[in-house]
């Protein structure tokens, strides 16, 4: 049974280092979800975070030959309730519809925060689980949405060290 | 006192020489002229061998490191002189072999745009190397090579790409060669413990049918010895993969024959009934295993090998151990008591007769006038004690050459094993014999393969080397045909070949041949081959549709073997 897994994947700070990461999947006909990329705690070690969905059994298959990869230190294998995640999203509409109390009201129960407020639009920033964030898209979808991006997943463990 | 300045290109020969280099393997071209403009001066401190073809390089580099031990290494230009890389950079990457390619790329400036000759070369051979990195500064180029060589010959060894821009060739640096001997996130030597082989041992010493499967992991981490001593305490039966061959002599005791697709009958067959099952330095890559659903399902497995990744891969493993096979088996052989499973080995050797006795009512159905292709293994065994280096093509003559032909010696045992690359054997004997020069060394090809790098008899010519070269010819590209009868209705389609006068282009090229057809004629036509003082061809003309048996079909279990 597939179920979603979160990979964080600790390596070398390298040119190329995504294309070897990616490959890994490629080979084995995985789709990602999601893959975000970012300096560590450590300095100049790098963590991935993959997002797909898969079965226990192919997990470890993929960590060995993650693993394997040079300039990989370690990689984790989380369930969603093994961590703390999230995403980001932010989205662009029209300022004139500050004036319509309903957007405003949709902001202020969505917990997202205004970044920017230009003379032709406004930046509304939404961190949160992605049925979230999609959920705030479906209620500004109605008002009109300029632009929108959403980020992939950040996650932590919840244990205490990795 | 400031230090001397050389050139990048200097500071790539001078970290050779410092790697105790002593051959190359390559072709010239733009890329990489300033490399070869500074080997011009070191010519008798580093053997360059030009090749006709890089491909040929590459293989030959992988016969010299597979019969050495050594890391194998390549020169090549960029664009098509890196492209002409890919195969053997893939054969060397699923067979576990040494090499350090050494490749030209266009300067630092042009990359990206698609400059002449330019390839990414580095995207390109990602996936097939074990490491390859981009150098675009003359200070980086000795550490780099320092690093290449730890990584593909240290852990489970692999091919590296070292891409060098003609700037980085021509800039001067100062060199300083450290050798490297650590790589912070690579851990190539496990360091298991003691429970797993504990553990291990326990069901070796309990079990009733215990069976040894052994690889070239063997061979790599250089276990013969241990594994003798092993396999002669516990009384196990061992059965080898292709490129195990070798490991553990075939004249052995307790030596029960190649497991596989066209393996031994009993080898395989037992594999399903035993109760304890110990691979070492083996992947269980499906030609060995057949269906896996029906593999071994009765046994408990003991899975050793240094690269995790293999552990659980295919086969779940009651006890994985990630180690190096030679210190697992120092660190078995405390363990286990001194057992003699004689019975159990007397199954094997029923087997054996009785595979004997089918294959012999196939050889009957032939005109025993004709030869057939182990006919002349056989003839090539007795008349060398299977103790010559031999370096295998792809196809019927390779299994016929695995099944017939006895190695008894270590490190003499050349194929493809695990990508199958038609062509291999020509270039591949050619670094053999460099590799080991005072060994006999004969390639084996089939007339197909032997025309994938004929081009490479130019090398031999040029650099005289003393290959010898057996065609089997049966004018088709006959393991193609076996399954084309076998399982396509013998609808022949494209494995007839019309084949040239292999005699005569060896001739053109300098190196005598004979060509034969005549069981009686065979015996004395190898024993030329052998006692010829340099590079030699002989071509046999062989059976045209003989068959390989015994044969598990695709998809079939291991219990499941034809013999005819």
């Amino acid at each position: 049974m597939k179920e979603e897994f979160t990979l964080s994947v600790f390596t070398e700070n390298s040119i190329g280092m995504l294309t070897r990461i990616t490959n890994v999947f490629t080979r084995r006909h995985i789709n990602l979800d999601s893959l975000t990329v970012s300096e560590s705690e450590v300095k100049q070690v790098f963590k991935y975070t993959v997002v797909f969905k898969s079965t226990q059994e192919q997990i470890d298959k993929l960590i060995g030959q993650l693993e394997r990869l040079v300039e990989v230190f370690k990689v984790f294998a989380h369930k969603n309730t093994e961590i703390i995640y999230q995403e980001l999203a932010l989205y662009k509409v029209k300022t004139d519809l500050l004036s319509n109390g309903a957007v405003e009201q949709i902001i202020r129960e969505s917990q997202a925060r205004i970044l920017t407020v230009d003379r032709e639009f406004i930046a509304i920033e939404k961190t949160g689980y992605i049925e979230e964030i999609e959920s705030l898209f479906a209620k500004l979808s109605s008002f009109g949405i300029l632009e929108f991006t959403r980020s992939g997943r950040v996650a932590i463990n919840k244990a205490m060290i990795e | 006192m400031q230090q001397e300045k050389i050139t990048g290109a200097q500071a790539v020969i001078s970290a050779l020489l410092c790697e105790s280099v002593q051959t190359v393997f390559g072709y010239p071209g733009g890329a990489i002229m300033p490399i070869y403009d500074a080997l011009y001066d070191k010519m008798d401190e580093l053997n360059h061998i030009l090749v006709r073809h890089e491909q040929g390089a590459i293989h030959a580099a992988q016969g010299f490191a597979r019969v050495s031990g050594e890391v194998g290494v390549v020169f090549a230009t960029s664009g098509p002189g890196a492209t002409n890389l890919i195969t053997g950079l893939a054969d060397a990457y699923i067979d576990s072999t040494p090499v350090v390619c050494i490749i030209g790329q266009v300067t630092s400036k042009l990359l990206g745009t698609d400059a002449f000759q330019e390839t990414d070369v580095i995207g390109i051979s990602m996936p097939i190397t074990k490491w390859n990195y981009q150098v675009t500064k003359a200070s980086e180029i000795a550490p780099t090579i320092a690093k290449a060589f730890y990584l593909a010959k240290s852990g489970r060894p692999g091919p590296v790409v070292i891409d060098i821009t003609k700037d980085a060739q021509f800039d001067q640096t100062t060199f300083d060669y450290k050798s490297c001997l650590n790589v912070r996130s690579y851990a190539p030597s496990p360091q298991p413990d003691l429970a797993g082989f504990i553990k291990a041992a326990e069901l070796i010493n309990k079990a009733k049918k215990p069976y040894l499967l052994i690889g070239q992991g063997i061979v790599l981490s250089k276990a013969e010895e241990e594994l003798r001593q092993f396999v002669e305490k516990t009384g196990l039966p061992t059965a080898s993969t292709l490129l195990g061959l070798g490991a553990l002599p075939n004249n052995h005791a307790n030596f029960c024959g190649m497991l596989g697709m066209h393996g031994d009958y009993a080898a395989n067959v037992k594999t399903n009934e035993c109760d304890v099952l110990i691979a070492i330095g083996m992947r269980f890559d499906d030609r060995v295993t057949g269906d896996v659903s029906r593999y071994a399902k009765q046994a408990k497995v003991i899975h050793i090998d240094i690269d995790a990744a293999e552990l659980n891969k295919i086969i779940k493993a009651e006890v994985a151990i990630h180690a190096d096979a030679k210190y697992a088996l120092q660190t078995l052989m405390g363990l286990v008591e001194p057992k003699q499973h004689t019975h159990w080995l007397e199954e094997f050797r029923l087997g054996k007769d009785y595979e004997q006795t089918q294959l012999a009512k196939n050889k009957q159905l032939h005109d025993s006038t004709k030869i057939m292709m182990e006919d002349a293994l056989k003839v090539l065994t007795e008349l060398t004690g299977g103790e010559i280096v031999v370096v295998s093509d792809v196809g019927q003559h390779q299994m016929i050459t695995a099944r017939n032909y006895a190695y008894n010696k270590n490190n003499t045992n050349i194929t493809s094993g695990g990508l199958g690359t038609m062509g291999f054997a020509l270039p591949a004997a050619i670094g053999a014999k460099l590799g080991s020069p005072d060994q006999t060394v004969v390639a084996i090809a089939g007339d197909a393969g032997f025309q994938m790098n004929i081009q490479e008899l130019g090398t031999i010519m040029q650099s005289d080397i003393g290959v010898k070269m057996i065609i089997l010819n049966n004018s088709f590209l006959g393991m193609v045909r076996q399954w084309q009868q076998l399982f396509f209705e013998k609808r022949y389609s494209f494995t007839e070949m019309t084949n040239p006068n292999f005699v005569g282009i060896a001739q053109s090229y300098n190196i005598p041949g004979k060509k034969i057809s005549e069981q009686t004629e065979l015996r004395e036509a190898i024993v030329e081959l052998l006692e010829a003082p340099g590079a030699y061809l002989l071509e046999i003309i062989v059976e045209k549709e003989e068959n390989v048996y015994p044969m598990i079909p695709t998809g079939a279990s291991v219990s499941e073997v034809l013999l005819n």
